[in-house]
């Protein structure tokens, strides 16, 4: 389903490359956390599998497509498979709810009808349909996120990469967008999440892959949150707490800035 | 479909000033270009008229020609024979479709009523009015044979194509036209950058709306098209208002003005101007698709 081999990113104008020598195999209706702190690679990772981005060396596939070689006429019906909501739910201030949501399949030329029905039926599903017709500005943070979650799978995507959809929200609410992508998740739909969040992580007992400085330095199928027995976190990592690591501090509040 | 009209005329409406001034550049810089394009057509239209009508002509000596060409003063009976036998003989012959003679008094009425109402008519005197033969040949480009043969002969005073005289006025209206389309130019660049300034602009001011189309997959096409017909339609407005220009100006200005004062000139007519306004609604879109399509794809690149 998504298969990284050996990927180097090397950002211009940067000494350290962002992803050093990643590999990484995804299948079909797994459920994947990628965590580690700012900066450590998991946004990058992110943007080669939607292909955002080349790879400076090393293959990306997805979904069957070689993204080093996919020509660019293909990328948006290859983007068509894919859904994707971020920390800051991007959705149109100027849209209703139902609009925005419906918005993602008028410009990929699906027909009024479709439309109408599959709107309906994804807003329902994330709780929202009584809320159809509001303005995302009248709407809280975990409704947003909703909405951006009801636009990236209404048209039903075999993948859904979500990058930090936690990130802005308070944990009671982010335990109703988890429960909402674990629906997503078992509806078949595989599930790539970035989150510094790691109480959710403990909590959902996924695979977790831990990226830090641009490598993968944990990739835990089984459950269960630990450090890397070899000791190697604290040694490469001088002085910094990863947020990640610190029982203490609130995850949301050592997003991404 | 539908829903690209609508982001077209959202994008127009909130764009409005930069597309008024992208209406209005295109208007005046197209107007230039139609205006060149009259011009060149009027040139044309005069050429065919004249040239066909361009005679040669013999001016013969009279009291008040030069002493250094007519020595004797006014020509003689005798000169003139001479002239109209070499008119006549074979080596001319063949050039020549027909000439005939005209004498000072003929010459004082046409130039009576060429300068009717001009001081000049009171004082000149049919005597000091060349007498002339006036040839017209069977190819108008043969001039040459008949100054050659006919210059210097004693008794003519100068063999003088009408041609170049109108080779003169025509290179002054070439001279207009070329400036106008040098404006034309500059101002069609002017053009080309405003409209991929404002594409830019409305690109930019829709931000947030290209970064969900492009993630959900929508077609780069798709994405484009609305800023193309953007460009499109202002450019299209622009072009049909220098096209209404150029027709106003054939209409009142040609037609109306200028043909009231040179009755005798064949003027480019309306269908003349009707035929130049498709032209440059072509020319605008033209622009515009190609201006609008290089911003947005310089501005989208994946």
């Amino acid at each position: 389903m998504i298969s990284v081999t050996n990927v180097t990113k090397q950002y211009k104008g940067s000494a350290r490359p962002a992803l050093n020598n990643v590999s990484l195999e995804i299948e079909k209706g797994d459920f994947v956390f990628l965590v580690g702190e700012s900066g450590s690679g998991k946004s990058s990772l992110m943007r080669l599998m939607l292909r955002e981005d080349v790879a400076s060396s090393g293959n990306v596939f997805v979904l069957g497509e070689n993204l080093n070689a996919i020509s660019s006429r293909r990328i948006p019906h290859f983007r068509r498979k894919l859904g994707v909501v971020f920390q800051d739910f991007r959705l149109l201030p100027n849209k209703t709810v139902a609009q925005n949501v419906a918005f993602s399949l008028e410009v990929i030329g699906k027909s009024q009808g479709f439309i109408q029905e599959a709107v309906a039926d994804v807003l329902r599903l994330v709780g929202l349909d009584e809320k159809a017709d509001r303005l995302p500005s009248q709407l809280s943070g975990g409704e947003q996120q909703r909405v951006a979650l009801a636009r990236a799978i209404v048209n039903k995507p075999a993948i859904l990469l979500a990058d930090e959809p936690t990130g802005n929200l308070d944990p009671a609410t982010s335990e109703g967008i988890m429960a909402l992508i674990e629906r997503i998740n078992l509806a078949g739909t595989t599930v790539v999440m970035a989150t510094h969040d790691r109480g959710i992580v403990d909590r959902l007992q996924k695979r977790v892959v831990e990226l830090r400085n641009g490598e993968i330095i944990r990739d835990q199928t089984s459950a269960g949150y630990q450090k890397n027995p070899t000791g190697k976190i604290s040694t490469n990592f001088e002085g910094i707490t990863p947020a990640s690591t610190s029982e203490s501090t609130p995850s949301f509040l050592a997003g991404e800035n | 479909m539908r829903v690209v009209l609508r982001e077209v005329g959202q994008s127009l409406r909130r764009n409005a000033s930069m597309v008024i001034s992208v209406i209005l550049v295109t208007f005046i810089s197209l107007t230039f270009v139609g205006a060149a394009a009259l011009l060149q057509l009027q040139i044309g239209q005069m050429k065919t008229y004249w040239y066909d009508r361009a005679q040669v002509a013999v001016y013969l000596c009279t009291d008040v020609s030069p002493e250094t060409v007519c020595p004797q003063g006014e020509v003689s009976a005798d000169e003139k024979a001479a002239v109209e036998a070499k008119l006549n003989s074979a080596v001319l012959a063949p050039y020549i479709e027909k000439f005939y003679f005209e004498n000072h008094d003929q010459a004082y009425a046409k130039f009576q009523e060429q300068f009717k109402g001009n001081a000049v008519a009171k004082y000149v005197k049919p005597g000091q009015l060349n007498e002339t033969f006036w040839v017209n040949l069977k190819d108008p480009n043969q001039s040459q044979i008949i100054s050659e043969s006919l210059s210097g002969v004693a008794g003519v005073e100068e063999v003088r194509d009408q041609r170049s005289y109108l080779d003169q006025i025509f290179g002054i209206l070439n001279v207009a036209s070329i400036a106008a389309i040098s404006v034309a130019g500059l101002m069609l660049v002017s053009a080309a950058l405003l409209i991929s300034t404002t594409i830019r602009l409305s690109a930019f001011s829709r931000r947030r709306e290209l970064g969900i189309m492009r993630l959900v997959g929508a077609s780069n096409f798709y994405i484009q098209l609305p800023f193309i017909l953007e460009g499109v339609v202002a450019a299209t407005l622009g072009a049909l208002l220098a096209g209404g220009a150029v027709v106003g100006i054939v209409q009142f200005f040609v037609q109306g003005y200028l043909a009231q004062r040179m009755p005798f000139t064949n003027l480019v007519s309306l269908g003349d101007g009707l035929l130049i306004v498709p032209l440059l609604v072509g020319a605008g879109i033209l622009l515009a698709a190609a201006a609008s399509g290089l911003a947005i794809r310089r501005y989208l690149r994946i």
